[in-house]
């Protein structure tokens, strides 16, 4: 890997930072390397390659260049190399091998191409031992989490969800992550993994792990606020609903919107939470804060006190309701909503 | 020549046992008579507040909607958290709750709740935090009051009405009790001077809204039968 540094040495301050910088990231991420610094992306892919010697002291090995013929005709050194009349070389080992030592002078000029980070992620981890909780999973998924943030900073996005497959001896089990808003901080995404891991139960120990995203979105520039800053606000809101989410699953968190059925069962749905709704349905009768499943009662169980209001709906989709419904006083002096059909009486909600 | 007394009372902060201490932002309940008698003039915020009560249906949550409708118009969020039954949307419009900015979490395991709790409280974006709670010990609403002090939020667990007998972190807890068509509220702790008798709120009961008493109920279903022609028809 080449990077061009020039131009970031103010940024990092200076280049001993910055080395330090790229060593510790690249530890995290669990990676062997050797760095190698010249003026020349070439001569810097030499000395990385010669475990960072001096240009004239490497090794002709790292140059590719016909290392057979070189060191028969007593050349071990880029230093004797680079003493060799250059047309005998050239007649010898033909011209690429002066254009290649040209361009690791910076003789001439060496164009390449920028590198072009991929549109999905995947990495595999071979674990050191073999995992049976699911929470030990967690720190193997820290490293190709870091990867992944890695990915994305250079593609300026996010993910809204991303997978973490669980190879075992045999099978896999896959792990599906959503989050509420696109991110690609690894702090967030492993605290949401975190939690989907501790209610997961392994049938069998885990060998190996993948983590596998795609779909990136990108991220709208946004700076932290203060508290009351309604930006931070949603964010904020979006994270506490996907950690609900992680641990208690993606139905137990939802929000209420109003929909035109006189049944009251169907008056009502579930939606994602913060989605807005802009129908509204307005009950013509009163309606119960608490919904019940409607439960058969006796005749001498309540005392009516309103009523009644008919609801007679539902004959097209098979779920025909034709009912009376009563604002009525149950003996531990709650007030309830019943309803009459065919004869038999239904408490179905309680004025709370 | 001595400061005149009222002097000395406001350049020290001296507590006067006669008035309910105000010690923390409050949330206006929109019932004068509440206000007056709690601390402050409202439900506190960053504190615990319990209401009490045995059964659902006596117009516990008729107590808490008003607060929470004006919070939900001003754009902050609301979370109920292991709510006894289903909370139904049209009803919830109607008592003036904006439901985009309402979330509703279900949960199994009581573990589940109290590890949910602590996580609304812990977030800076929930404003009102409702929660069900039958059962739940000393040391659990120690740590949930703990994680409420760095919140700004209303906290309110609905506990059963025996739970008075028990000691509470809580700054405030509530009894209420039916009381005819209105809901006896008895202030069992708060901050600052003991409350005294049990308030009587007249709130806001269905019959009231319907305006009509019902009907005498029918005898068999020849009486429905005759009387359908009079009835209003939703189809």
């Amino acid at each position: 890997m080449l990077l061009e540094v020039q131009g970031s040495l103010r940024l990092y301050g200076g280049f001993a930072r910055l080395r330090e910088k790229l060593a510790a990231s690249l530890n995290e991420m669990g990676l062997g390397f050797s760095l190698g610094v010249a003026r020349t992306a070439r001569a810097a892919l030499w000395r990385s390659r010669g475990e960072g010697e001096r240009l004239e002291a490497l090794p002709v090995e790292v140059t590719g260049l016909d290392v057979e013929f070189l060191s028969s005709i007593g050349v071990t050194t880029v230093g004797a190399l680079l003493a060799l009349p250059r047309a005998g070389l050239a007649q010898r080992c033909g011209a690429q091998a002066i254009e290649a030592l040209d361009r690791a002078l910076g003789v001439a000029p060496e164009p390449r191409e920028f590198f072009a980070p991929p549109a999905r992620f995947n990495a595999k981890l071979e674990l050191p031992a073999e995992v049976t909780h699911a929470e030990g999973l967690y720190f193997g998924a820290r490293r190709l989490l870091v990867q992944l943030d890695g990915l994305l900073a250079a593609r300026h996005e996010g993910v809204h969800a991303f997978r973490l497959v669980l190879l075992h001896e045999s099978g896999s089990t896959c792990v599906e992550v959503n989050l509420a808003s696109a991110t690609r901080d690894a702090e967030r995404l492993g605290q949401v993994l975190r939690e989907r891991l501790s209610r997961t139960v392994l049938m069998q120990p885990v060998q190996a792990i993948v983590l596998e995203a795609g779909e990136f979105a990108s991220l709208a520039g946004s700076s932290a606020g203060m508290f009351g800053d309604p930006a931070f606000e949603s964010e904020d809101w979006a994270r506490l609903m996907e950690r609900l989410r992680a641990r208690l699953g993606h139905a137990a968190v939802y929000a209420l919107a109003a929909q035109a059925d006189h049944r009251p069962e169907h008056a009502w749905r579930r939606i994602e939470p913060g989605e807005w709704d802009p129908r509204e349905a307005a009950a013509p009768g009163p309606r119960p804060v608490w919904l019940l499943e409607a439960k058969r009662i006796g005749e001498q169980g309540f005392t009516l006190l309103a009523g009644p209001e008919r609801i007679e709906s539902g004959w097209w989709d098979g779920d025909d309701a034709r009912r009376d419904y009563f604002v009525a006083r149950l003996p531990d002096a709650s007030i309830a909503w019943v309803y009459r059909e065919d004869g038999e009486w239904y408490v179905h909600g309680l004025f709370a | 020549m001595a400061a005149p007394l009222e002097d000395i009372l406001r350049q020290h902060p001296v507590w006067r046992g006669g008035a309910p201490a105000a010690f923390c932002p409050v949330l206006s309940t929109t019932y004068p008579d509440l206000d007056r008698a709690l601390p402050g003039g409202g439900w506190p915020t960053g504190v615990l507040t319990e209401l009490l009560c045995n059964h659902e249906g006596i117009g516990e949550l008729t107590l808490a909607l008003p607060a929470l409708a004006a919070l939900t118009w001003a754009g902050k969020r609301v979370v109920w958290l292991a709510p006894p039954h289903l909370p139904d949307a049209p009803a919830l419009a109607a008592a003036g709750v904006d439901l985009a900015q309402l979330a509703i979490v279900r949960t199994v395991a009581r573990r589940d709740a109290l590890w949910a709790a602590e996580q609304v409280l812990r977030a800076k974006s929930c404003h009102a935090f409702i929660a069900w709670f039958p059962r739940i010990a000393y040391e659990e609403l120690r740590r949930l009051a703990v994680a409420a002090e760095g919140s700004q939020a209303w906290v309110a667990f609905f506990r059963p009405r025996q739970a008075a007998a028990e000691s509470s972190p809580a700054a405030l807890r509530v009894a209420l009790e039916p009381d005819g068509d209105a809901l006896a509220v008895h202030i069992a702790k708060r901050r600052g001077a003991p409350a005294a008798a049990p308030l009587r709120l007249r709130i806001k009961r269905p019959f009231h809204a319907l305006g009509r008493t019902a009907l005498p109920r029918p005898a068999d279903a020849v009486a429905r039968a005759d009387r359908r022609m009079g009835l209003p028809v939703h189809a």
